[in-house]
């Protein structure tokens, strides 16, 4: 296990201007192996970042390397076997308290969808600041319908989520997660099982939440040019175990469009990352195995 | 009509409204009466309906001339003054009924009101579950019909015992249902649910009830077959009124017209009770009906 | 289809038998289990001596007999022939419905599963007998049987038939249509789309029916031999055990004869779903 120190460039420049001083994210030393059947599987490996207050975090890597693993550490789901992870300088998960608190301060959107499919659109986003106890029932809704509307989905409020297509219900579950002002937006690719007219639709709406709230994204995702044209930064990590291989400062400025994806400035920096992530993606289609939950 | 003349039709078509409400029904209906499956239905029950009459009552071949032939059971079960008591216009028909109706509403009332909390809580807590998981497996493979002596022994007179059986037999299935259901639900929904800052009280509410009800109606429809199931062995055994009672004492009195009556009888009153629960659950899960349709189910 | 369902899972079959045992006796699931048992057992004991202890009957509990005398009366009806010749019995008639009823049912569903015509004119009349329960044909099988045993069988036969139908209809429906696609693409014949894709996607249902047709099979047998046992020739089998004690007044035989059952019907969906696993190798365990 050769530890390989990455080094970190300077932060990009709009971090700097960043209206929100929150969802500050530092994870030290993080690693996390568990045990399937009595099979020891090191899923991260000694793994460090720090993600800045408001910054558009974007981690590439191959199917199965455990990046997955990482987001679910910092939303609660799982515990870590050492290391620490820190959100605004106070302790989620670390020695003494191996697993983070689930709560509305980190919200996660699913890869597959997690609306619940027995609420509609409307109900699903008011669901968090009903069950906080922020907002009454009424007035819950009441806002609910207000945000999907600025999304673009006002007709779609009283649907459920079996009823529209997924591009709609994801963006559904992104404005139910921006309805209760999280610290970190967790996004656990999100689009994979899109098609790419779909999933270009999708990126240009989050650009555009991203625009108006300035909310610290964490992005987990396979997809090398999503990542370049979405984040600020872009950590590429290794096939599992995970660890860091590469960051690239993304210096494209904001606002971007559907425009930036044929800029020399895009092609340069895919250029420039894509060796490294295509050496992993190589190493892990030999090992073959299924991808980790 | 030529090609051209066809795609204008289709293109006019097209633009009018889609049919709803009362048309929709009208239009689905001549749509499959232009199919061959309706007529094929009625020939597939006229057929076995004609074969049952040429064997029990016009070729009175060996067996079969024991049992009534439908000209001889539509003609008492029609009758006003049937020969054997039992038409659609003696009272006694309607008494052997709610009977048994009676019966299974209580048992089924009982079986759910017990059965849905109980698989619910045992799918919400793994320590309950433990506990009371290994008693439930064990009791289950022991037959309905078996425990008849006990509850003779266990419940006085002739109408506790009876039920007692069909709410058992109920609470299995219900219980196991919404326990599976509870278990079935995706990962990703308490996850969703946890992060959004919910307590466990909003958990259980908002993501184990919805989210276990498809297995629960499905656990309920098959529970009321099986409390019909176990109800009429009950009142086979030992009872008094109900229409397994009916076919007991048919049986003993030699009288088969009766007997068949009650069978299909309770072959009908099964088939829509069932029907009910299923409705019932159809309402309650507004937001399957309606993906189930997109998918054209 | 849905069933009401064999919740135990199998074990993982790579296991060796003694890491098995001990991690079986590691388990926390498995200590619960038994101190819920233990517990089960104790209450029923206290309870049904109730009487005898406590000068009064505690109400429904009471009236049981208690496990001791049963666990005494069942050593005891070990070693009579008797006992074993009802299970005998039993299994034979258990077997012969069971077996009967996926000969013709499993050829039958997958025919309705198949051909639209044949499913047009067959399916009414299967579905308006299906909700007759099992046990309202007794009488009248009786009637029309010749023997004791035949009607029993019928009986037997018919319970198992209609599940194992309903089972193999809906599991032959729902095979991917994708993989009839494939198939077809690469040239099968009609022939081959029925023995290699229907038949083995149909597979788990038929188990599964198979699995749930057991049950309702032993519920059947059970209830068959306690009715007709009041009649003519009481033609053994645990179900008569069962009324014959209760008649003969011994209690506790009523229990074991009620745990006989279980048992039995306990190992005949076990071996079920042994042959069901091994028939089906690319099932995932869970």
């Amino acid at each position: 296990m050769t530890q390989q120190m990455v080094k970190m460039p300077d932060m990009p420049a709009q971090v700097h201007t960043a209206r929100t001083t929150r969802g500050e994210i530092s994870i030290r030393n993080v690693t996390k192996i568990y045990d399937p059947e009595g099979v020891n599987v090191m899923a991260i490996d000694n793994c460090s970042m720090e993600v800045a207050p408001g910054e558009f975090c974007m981690i590439v890597g191959p199917s199965g390397c455990g990046k997955t693993t990482l987001l679910n550490a910092i939303a609660g789901f799982h515990s870590i076997t050492s290391g620490e992870i820190l959100l605004d300088r106070k302790l989620l998960c670390g020695p003494g308290k191996l697993i983070a608190a689930q709560g509305a301060d980190r919200i996660v959107v699913f890869q597959n969808g997690a609306l619940f499919p027995w609420k509609t659109l409307a109900q699903n986003v008011a669901y968090g600041p009903m069950v906080q106890g922020v907002l009454s029932k009424r007035n819950a809704l009441a806002k609910a319908h207000e945000m999907l509307a600025e999304a673009g989905l006002g007709e779609f409020g009283g649907k459920y989520p079996g009823e529209v297509s997924s591009g709609m219900a994801r963006r559904a579950e992104i404005v139910r997660a921006l309805i209760n002002n999280p610290k970190v937006l967790l996004l656990d690719e999100p689009y994979r099982a899109m098609d790419g007219l779909t999933k270009s639709i999708m990126h240009e709406a989050l650009l555009e939440v991203y625009d108006r709230t300035k909310v610290t994204i964490f992005f987990v995702t396979h997809d090398l040019e999503e990542a370049i044209f979405l984040g600020d930064r872009v950590y590429v990590m290794t096939t599992r175990p995970c660890r860091l291989k590469k960051v690239v400062n993304v210096d494209i400025p904001r606002p971007r469009n559907y425009e930036v994806l044929s800029s020399e400035q895009f092609r340069l920096l895919v250029e420039e990352t894509r060796d490294a992530v295509h050496e992993e993606a190589i190493k892990a289609f030999r090992l073959g195995e299924r991808e980790l939950a | 009509m030529n090609n051209h003349a066809i795609a204008t039709a289709a293109r006019a078509n097209s633009k009018r409204a889609a049919p709803a409400g009362l048309s929709l029904i009208w239009y689905r209906l001549r749509k499959k009466l232009r199919t061959s499956t309706p007529y094929l239905m009625v020939l597939g029950l006229a057929l076995w309906m004609v074969t049952w009459w040429l064997f029990s009552e016009v070729w009175k071949l060996p067996r079969f001339d024991k049992m009534p032939g439908p000209v001889v059971l539509l003609k008492d079960w029609l009758a006003r003054e049937p020969f054997h008591g039992i038409s659609f216009f003696t009272e006694l028909y309607y008494e052997h009924i709610w009977a048994s109706t009676r019966r299974i509403l209580i048992a089924f009332a009982i079986a759910t009101t017990l059965g849905v909390p109980l698989g619910l809580f045992m799918g919400w807590s793994k320590r309950f579950k433990d506990y009371t998981f290994p008693i439930l497996e064990t009791l289950r493979p022991i037959p309905i019909l078996a425990w008849v002596p006990l509850a003779i022994l266990m419940f006085s007179g002739y109408e506790t015992p009876v039920i007692f059986l069909a709410t058992l037999a109920s609470l299995y299935v219900t219980t196991l249902n919404t326990l599976l259901g509870v278990e079935s639900i995706d990962e990703s929904y308490f996850r969703a649910a946890g992060c959004l800052g919910s307590k466990p009280w909003h958990v259980f509410v908002h993501v184990v009830v919805p989210g276990a009800l498809p297995f629960i109606f499905t656990g309920l429809q098959i529970s009321v077959g099986v409390a019909w199931f176990s109800l009429v062995a009950a009142e086979m055994v030992s009872g008094d009124y109900g229409l397994g009672y009916l076919i007991m004492q048919s049986y003993v009195n030699s009288v088969t017209v009766p007997l068949v009556i009650a069978m299909v009888t309770l072959g009908f009153v099964g088939w829509f009770t069932s029907a009910l629960v299923r409705r019932v659950g159809n309402l309650m899960m507004q937001w399957r009906v309606r993906a189930l349709a997109l998918e054209g189910r | 289809m849905v069933s009401v369902g064999e919740i135990s899972r199998p074990m993982a079959v790579a296991r060796s038998r003694r890491s098995f045992l001990l991690k079986t006796l590691g388990r926390q699931e498995f200590w619960r289990g038994l101190v819920a048992i233990i517990v089960f057992l104790v209450l029923w004991e206290i309870g049904s001596r109730s009487k005898e202890w406590f000068g009064y009957a505690l109400p429904y509990v009471g009236l049981l007999p208690p496990p001791s005398d049963v666990a005494v009366a069942w050593s005891d009806v070990l070693m009579k022939w008797g006992y074993w010749e009802s299970w005998y019995k039993s299994f034979g008639r258990v077997l012969t419905g069971f077996i009967a009823a996926q000969i013709i049912g499993i050829p039958f569903g997958l025919m309705l599963a198949i051909n639209k015509y044949f499913r047009d004119v067959f399916f009414p009349p299967f579905e308006v007998l299906r909700p007759i329960p099992p046990l309202a044909w007794v009488p009248a099988s009786l009637i029309f049987w010749p023997t004791n045993e035949m009607s029993i069988a019928f009986v037997t036969f018919l319970g198992a038939f209609f599940t194992i139908v309903i089972n193999v209809l809906g599991g032959a429906r729902t095979i991917d249509v994708r993989y009839l696609r494939a198939a077809q693409s690469m040239g099968a014949s009609q022939w081959d789309l029925f023995w290699r894709i229907i038949l083995p996607g149909t597979l788990p249902s038929i188990f599964t029916g198979a699995a749930v047709g057991m049950g309702i099979t032993w519920e059947v047998v059970v209830a068959a031999e306690m009715i007709s046992s009041g009649g003519t020739q009481g033609g053994g089998g645990l179900g008569f055990f069962i009324w014959n004690s209760y008649m003969g007044g011994s209690l506790p035989q009523i229990v074991v004869g009620m745990i006989s059952i279980g048992i039995a019907g306990y190992l005949s969906s076990s071996i079920i779903r042994m042959i069901g696993d091994r028939a089906m190798p690319w099932r995932k365990l869970f």
